[in-house]
C-alpha cells in the first residue's frame, strides 16, 4: 500500500467528516439551545438537495442552486418551527421523537408527490471539476477539496458567530439559563426560530453539496441523519466543538475501516472471505466505537450541559 | 370500575371478537390483521415495561424483536433440513421451545447491552441503544449463513400441541393468549414492589437512592424482562409472516414500536395494544386509498402528538393515575 | 359521431372475440410505489398496465398495492390479496428480499406467481416451484453476461458490489464466465453513497477495467464520483445502474458505460417498437428494462388466459409454460425451472439528441440458461 493511497484515504475521511459536521452542527445547536431531538433534520438535508437540483436545472447555474438550497432549507426550517416544533419544547423527548418521525414521513412523501419518483440530476460546477495532483503523487478531485474548505469555513464561522456576536451571546445564554434570557427582554420565540432556521440552512447546504456527488432522491437524508446522531452523541450533545471532533473521528473511522479491515483480514484468510468479513465488520465499526466511547464517557467527549 | 378498566376491557374483548366476526362475514383476511395487532401490541407491551414504567427510552428494541424472529427462523430451518444446530442440538418446530429460546437469547443480549447502556441516560441512552441495534442489523445483513438481507423463509408454520397453527383462527388465538399473558405480566410488574421502585426511579432517582435501592440493578432487570417479552412477539411475528429478515432489526422498526406506545398512551396497561390497533388500521386503510398514504399517516401521527396528548388512552380513559 | 361509435363498437367486439378468455382473470400486483425505490415499481406497474390497455381486454382486473419496499408489508398485502381479494395470479415484486418473503408462501397456497424482476437463486434451484414463473431473469444472468463480454477486451478487472446476497450473487455470476485476473474484489455497505475510498483503491490497483453492481441511488452516486475522480478506466456493469430510470440523474457521467441486459429500447422487432412508442405516448418518458419485463409478463398472462381457464391450474400452468406471446425481447422461452431462456446484449450509454439512452453494441449470450436449473426437481 503506497503512501499516496494512504494520504488520499485520509483526505476522503476528512471530507466525509466535514460533510457530517454540517449536519451535526445544526442538530447539536438545536439540541443545545432548545433541548429538542429533531429526527427530521435529514429531511431538511433532502430539501436542500432538491432545491439545488431544481434551480440548477432551471437556470443552469450550480451556484444559484446553492443559494436556493440555503434559502429553501432555512425557510422550510422556519415554517416547521413555527407550525410544529414550537409546541414541542415543553414536551418530553418521546413526544419530540414521535412528532419529528411524523415529519419525516410528511417530508419524504410530500417531496415525492411534488418531484416525482425518479432521482434528479445535479452535477458539480465546471469551475470545480477535475482532479489535482497532490504532493506524493495522489490525484484528488477538486470538488472534494472544496467541500473540505467549505466545512472548515463553516466551523470558523460558527465559532465566530457564537463567540463574538450579539446573536451568539444570546444563543449561549439560551443554552445555560433560559430564565435569564427572558429577563434580559430578548424575544425567545424569535431566537428559537432563528437558531432552528440556521441549523436547517446548514443541513440544506450539506444536502446541496452532497447532492452533486450522489443521487438526489427521496430518503437520501436518513443514512446521514443516523450518522449525524452518532457524531453528536460521541462529541457530547450541545457542543459544537464536540460535533467537529466527533465528525472527523467518525469520518476517518468509517473511511479507513472500510479500506483497511479487508486488507487486515486478508493476511490470514482467503481474499474473497476477507473482503466480505472485513466489509461486514467495517459497517459495524462506527457503532462499536460509539458504544466504547459511551461506556467510558457516558456523556460523550465534550459534554456541554452535563 | 374505573374508566381505564372499561376501555382496556373493551379493547381486549374487541380484539378477541373481531376475528370471529370476520369469519362469520367471510373475510378471513381480517383475522390476519387482528393477529398482527395482537403481536405488535405484545412487542410494544414488552417495550412499555422499560419505556413506560422505567422511563428507559430504548430506540433499539428492534434488536430483540428481530432476535425472537430469527430464533423462530433458524430453529425451524434446522428442523426442516434435519441438520443439527450447535453442539449437536437439533432444531425444532415447536413454538413453545422457540419462544423460550428466543426469550433466553434476547435476555442475554439485553443484559450485555444494558450493562453498558444503562450507565448513560436521556438522549445518550436513546442513541446508544440505537447503536447496538444498528450493529446487529448490519451483522444480519452481511452474515451469509441464514440468508443475509434476503432473509429466511419458514416453509411450514411452527407447531403448537393440539392445534393446527396453519389455520388463521388458531394462530390468532395463540397470539391473543400470549398478548393477554403479556398484559397480565405488565400489570403484575407495575403493581409489585419491584415496579414501584422502577417507577420511583423514573420520577426521582435521588429519593430512590436515599432509601437504599440501587436504581441500576432495578433498571437492568426491567430492561432484560422487557427485551424477553418483545422477543417472544418477534418469534410470533416471524411465524405470522412465515418469514424473517434483517428489516426486523432496522431502526424504522424500533421507531415503530415507540410510535405504537406513544400513540396508545405511555405507561398505560392497554396503551401499546390501543396503539397497535390504531396504527395497523391506519396503515391498512390508507394503503388501499392512495399511494401517498405515508404522507397522511404522518399528518395523523403529528395531530395525535400536538392535539391528543396521552394518545388513544388519554383521549378515552382520561389522564393516567400516575404522572 | 355515429360512424365513430359504430366503428369503436365493431373494434371492441372484434377485440373481445380475438382475446375472449375462458374465465375473467384477477391479478394482484404488489410493487414499490413509495420511498427511494419507487421509480422501479412505477415503471413496472406502468409497463404492465400498458399491455393490459393495449389488449383492450375488459375481462382482466388488476389490484395494485404499495409494499414501500418492506418485506413484512409485502407479506401482509399478499395475505390480503389471497384471502380477501381472491386473486388468481400475483406479480409485481421488484426486490429479491421481498420476493423471498412472499413467493414461497404464495405458491404453497397454489397461487401462480409471475416475477417481473427479482430472480433469487434460491427460487431457481432446489426451491423452484411449479407455481412460480420468472419472466425477467435469474439474478446472476446480467452479471454472467458482463463477465463473458469482458473477456473480449479486458484482462484485469476490479469488481465491486454491496455486501448482501444479491451483491455476492452478482460477483459470483461475473466470475463464473470471466477468464481474466481480478485486480481487486471489494464489498461495500448496502446503501453507501460515498465511494471515494473505493475509487482510491481502484486507482491504485492497476486494473484495466471496473465492474460494478450498485443498484438505485448507489449506482448514481458511484458513477458521478467515478467520473469526477479522473480515473478514466472503462466502466462495466449490469443494466440496473444504467437503466432508463436512473440515466437522467447520472447525466453525462454515464456516457460510454457498457452494460448488459436482455432488452434495450433499440432492439429491432415489431413488439418492441409498439411497446416503446406506446410507452412514450402514454407516459411521456422512455421505458426502462423493468417496464419491458412487466410488459412481457402482462402479455404472457394475456396469451395464456386466452388458451386456458385460470381456474384450471394445470391447464393454465401449461399455457404459461408455452410462452406463446410476442416478447419485446424477440425470442423467449421457459427452461425446465420456469426461468427464461433468452439472449443477452451488451449495451452502451449514448446521447440521442438531448436524451441519454442505451444502444446495443453486441451480443453476450445466445439462448442463455441459468446455472441453477439442474438443481430444480420439478
Amino acid at each position: 500500500m503506497s503512501l499516496a493511497l494512504f494520504i488520499e484515504q485520509i483526505l476522503n475521511g476528512l471530507q466525509f467528516g466535514v460533510m457530517l459536521f454540517l449536519m451535526a452542527a445544526g442538530l447539536t445547536l438545536i439540541f443545545g439551545v432548545m433541548g429538542l431531538i429533531n429526527l427530521a433534520h435529514g429531511s431538511l438535508f433532502m430539501v436542500g438537495a432538491f432545491a439545488c437540483a431544481t434551480v440548477a436545472a432551471a437556470t443552469g447555474s450550480f451556484w444559484l442552486g446553492l443559494v436556493a438550497s440555503l434559502a429553501a432549507a432555512a425557510a422550510a426550517g422556519a415554517v416547521v418551527e413555527i407550525l410544529v416544533i414550537r409546541r414541542l419544547y415543553e414536551r418530553n423527548h418521546l413526544d419530540q421523537v414521535l412528532a419529528t418521525f411524523a415529519l419525516i414521513l410528511i417530508f419524504s412523501e410530500g417531496t415525492r408527490w411534488v418531484f416525482g419518483s425518479f432521482p434528479l440530476y445535479l452535477d458539480i460546477p465546471a469551475l470545480l471539476s477535475g482532479a489535482v495532483r497532490l504532493p506524493g503523487g495522489a490525484q484528488y478531485p477538486v470538488y472534494r477539496l472544496a467541500v473540505i474548505g467549505v466545512g472548515i469555513a463553516v466551523a470558523i464561522g460558527l465559532y465566530l458567530l457564537i463567540g463574538k456576536t450579539r446573536l451568539g451571546m444570546r444563543i449561549r445564554a439560551g443554552e445555560s439559563d433560559r430564565e435569564m434570557i427572558a429577563a434580559l427582554g430578548i424575544d425567545i420565540g424569535t431566537l428559537y426560530t432563528l437558531v432552528f432556521a440556521l441549523g436547517a440552512a446548514l443541513a440544506g447546504l450539506a444536502g446541496a453539496m452532497v447532492g452533486a456527488l450522489q443521487s438526489v432522491q427521496v430518503g437520501m437524508g436518513e443514512p446521514v441523519l443516523i450518522l449525524a446522531f452518532v457524531v453528536i452523541v460521541i462529541g457530547g450533545i450541545g457542543s459544537i466543538k464536540g460535533a467537529l471532533i466527533g465528525s472527523i473521528l467518525v469520518g476517518l473511522t468509517e473511511t479507513l475501516g472500510r479500506f483497511l479491515l479487508p486488507h487486515a483480514f486478508a493476511l490470514f484468510m482467503p481474499p474473497s472471505d476477507a473482503a466480505t468479513i472485513g466489509a461486514a465488520l467495517a459497517s459495524m465499526l462506527i457503532y462499536i466505537v460509539m458504544a466504547l466511547i459511551l461506556a467510558f464517557r457516558p456523556s460523550g467527549l465534550f459534554a456541554a450541559n452535563a | 370500575m374505573s374508566r381505564e378498566t372499561i376501555v382496556t376491557a373493551f379493547l381486549v374483548l374487541g380484539l378477541l371478537a373481531a376475528p370471529f366476526v370476520a369469519q362469520a362475514i367471510g373475510e378471513p383476511f381480517y383475522i390476519t390483521l387482528a393477529t398482527r395487532m395482537a403481536i405488535l401490541g405484545l412487542a410494544a407491551t414488552g417495550l412499555n415495561i422499560a419505556l413506560g414504567l422505567g422511563g428507559l427510552v430504548s430506540f433499539g428494541h428492534a434488536a430483540f424483536f428481530g432476535i425472537g424472529g430469527y430464533a423462530a427462523g433458524i430453529l425451524a430451518t434446522h428442523a426442516f433440513n434435519g441438520e443439527p444446530l450447535l453442539f449437536g442440538l437439533p432444531g425444532t418446530n415447536q413454538m413453545i421451545v422457540i419462544w423460550l429460546a428466543g426469550a433466553v437469547v434476547a435476555g442475554i443480549i439485553a443484559a450485555l447491552i444494558g450493562l453498558i447502556s444503562l450507565r448513560t441516560s436521556g438522549v445518550y441512552f436513546i442513541m446508544i441503544t440505537l447503536a447496538f441495534a444498528q450493529m446487529i442489523y448490519y451483522f444480519a445483513i452481511s452474515w451469509p449463513a441464514y440468508g443475509g438481507e434476503d432473509g429466511l423463509s419458514i416453509y411450514v408454520r411452527n407447531g403448537f400441541p393440539g392445534l393446527n397453527t396453519l389455520a388463521p383462527m388458531s394462530f390468532f388465538l395463540i397470539s391473543f393468549a400470549l398478548l393477554a399473558a403479556g398484559l397480565v405480566l405488565f400489570a403484575l410488574i407495575r403493581d409489585s414492589r419491584f415496579g414501584a421502585a422502577l417507577q420511583a426511579g423514573r420520577q426521582n432517582e435521588t429519593r430512590l437512592a436515599a432509601v437504599g435501592i440501587a436504581p441500576f440493578r432495578i433498571r437492568l432487570a426491567a430492561f432484560i424482562l422487557s427485551a424477553m417479552l418483545t422477543a417472544v412477539a418477534g418469534a410470533l411475528f416471524a411465524d405470522l409472516n412465515r418469514f424473517v429478515s434483517p428489516s426486523m432489526f432496522s431502526w424504522h422498526m424500533s421507531g415503530e414500536l415507540i410510535v405504537l406506545i406513544i400513540l396508545g398512551g405511555v405507561g398505560r396497561l392497554a396503551g401499546p395494544l390501543a396503539g397497535a390497533i390504531v396504527y395497523v388500521l391506519f396503515e391498512f386503510a390508507l394503503g388501499g386509498i392512495t399511494e401517498h398514504w405515508q404522507l397522511f399517516l404522518g399528518l395523523i401521527l403529528l395531530a395525535v402528538v400536538l392535539f391528543a396528548r396521552g394518545g388513544v388512552m388519554g383521549m378515552f380513559a382520561g389522564r393516567a393515575r400516575h404522572g | 359521431m355515429k360512424k365513430l361509435l359504430a366503428a369503436s363498437i365493431l373494434a371492441l367486439s372484434a377485440g373481445l372475440a380475438g382475446n375472449a378468455f375462458a374465465e375473467p382473470v384477477k391479478i394482484g400486483m404488489i410493487t414499490t410505489l413509495s420511498g427511494g425505490g419507487a421509480g422501479l415499481g412505477i415503471d413496472a406497474r406502468d409497463g404492465f398496465m400498458l399491455a393490459v390497455k393495449q389488449s383492450g381486454n375488459k375481462e382482466i382486473e388488476v389490484v395494485t398495492e404499495d409494499d414501500a419496499q418492506k418485506p413484512e408489508l409485502a407479506v401482509q398485502i399478499a395475505d390480503k390479496m389471497v384471502q380477501s381479494d381472491k386473486v388468481d395470479l400475483m406479480t409485481g415484486i421488484i426486490w429479491s428480499n421481498l420476493a423471498m418473503a412472499v413467493v414461497p408462501a404464495v405458491t404453497a397456497q397454489d397461487i401462480i406467481y409471475l416475477s417481473v424482476n427479482a430472480g433469487p437463486s434460491a427460487l431457481a434451484g432446489a426451491g423452484c416451484n411449479a407455481n412460480y414463473f420468472n419472466v425477467a431473469y435469474q439474478n446472476d444472468n446480467f452479471h454472467e453476461a458482463m463477465g463473458e463480454a469482458a473477456n473480449k477486451d479486458y484482462k484485469k478487472t476490479f469488481i465491486l458490489a454491496p455486501n448482501y446476497p444479491a451483491g455476492k450473487d452478482s460477483l459470483t455470476g461475473f466470475k463464473r464466465y470471466y477468464k481474466g485476473e481480478l485486480a481487486g474484489e471489494v464489498y461495500t455497505k448496502l446503501g453507501q453513497t460515498d465511494y471515494a475510498a473505493e475509487i482510491a483503491q481502484i486507482r491504485a490497483s492497476g486494473a484495466d477495467s471496473v465492474f460494478i453492481f450498485l443498484p438505485g441511488g448507489m449506482g448514481i452516486a458511484f458513477t458521478k464520483q467515478y467520473a469526477q475522480s479522473g480515473v478514466g478506466l472503462p466502466l462495466l456493469g449490469p443494466a440496473f445502474s444504467f437503466s432508463q430510470d436512473v440515466l437522467p440523474a447520472i447525466g453525462d457521467a454515464a456516457l460510454g458505460v457498457k452494460n448488459t441486459a436482455s432488452w434495450s429500447q433499440d432492439l429491432d422487432n415489431e413488439a418492441n417498437k409498439a411497446f416503446v412508442a406506446g410507452f412514450k405516448e402514454e407516459y411521456g418518458r422512455l421505458p426502462s428494462v423493468y417496464a419491458a419485463q412487466a410488459y412481457d409478463t402482462a402479455n404472457l398472462i394475456l396469451a395464456a388466459a386466452a388458451k386456458a381457464s385460470v381456474k384450471d391450474k394445470d391447464a393454465f400452468r401449461a399455457a404459461l409454460k408455452e410462452a406463446d406471446f410476442k416478447s419485446v425481447r424477440g425470442k423467449f422461452s421457459f427452461n425446465t425451472n420456469n426461468h427464461p431462456i433468452q439472449d443477452f446484449y451488451v449495451r452502451e450509454v449514448v446521447k440521442d439528441g438531448d436524451t441519454l439512452t442505451n444502444k446495443i453494441i453486441g451480443t453476450a449470450f445466445t439462448d442463455h440458461k441459468d446455472a441453477y436449473a439442474g438443481e430444480c426437481k420439478m
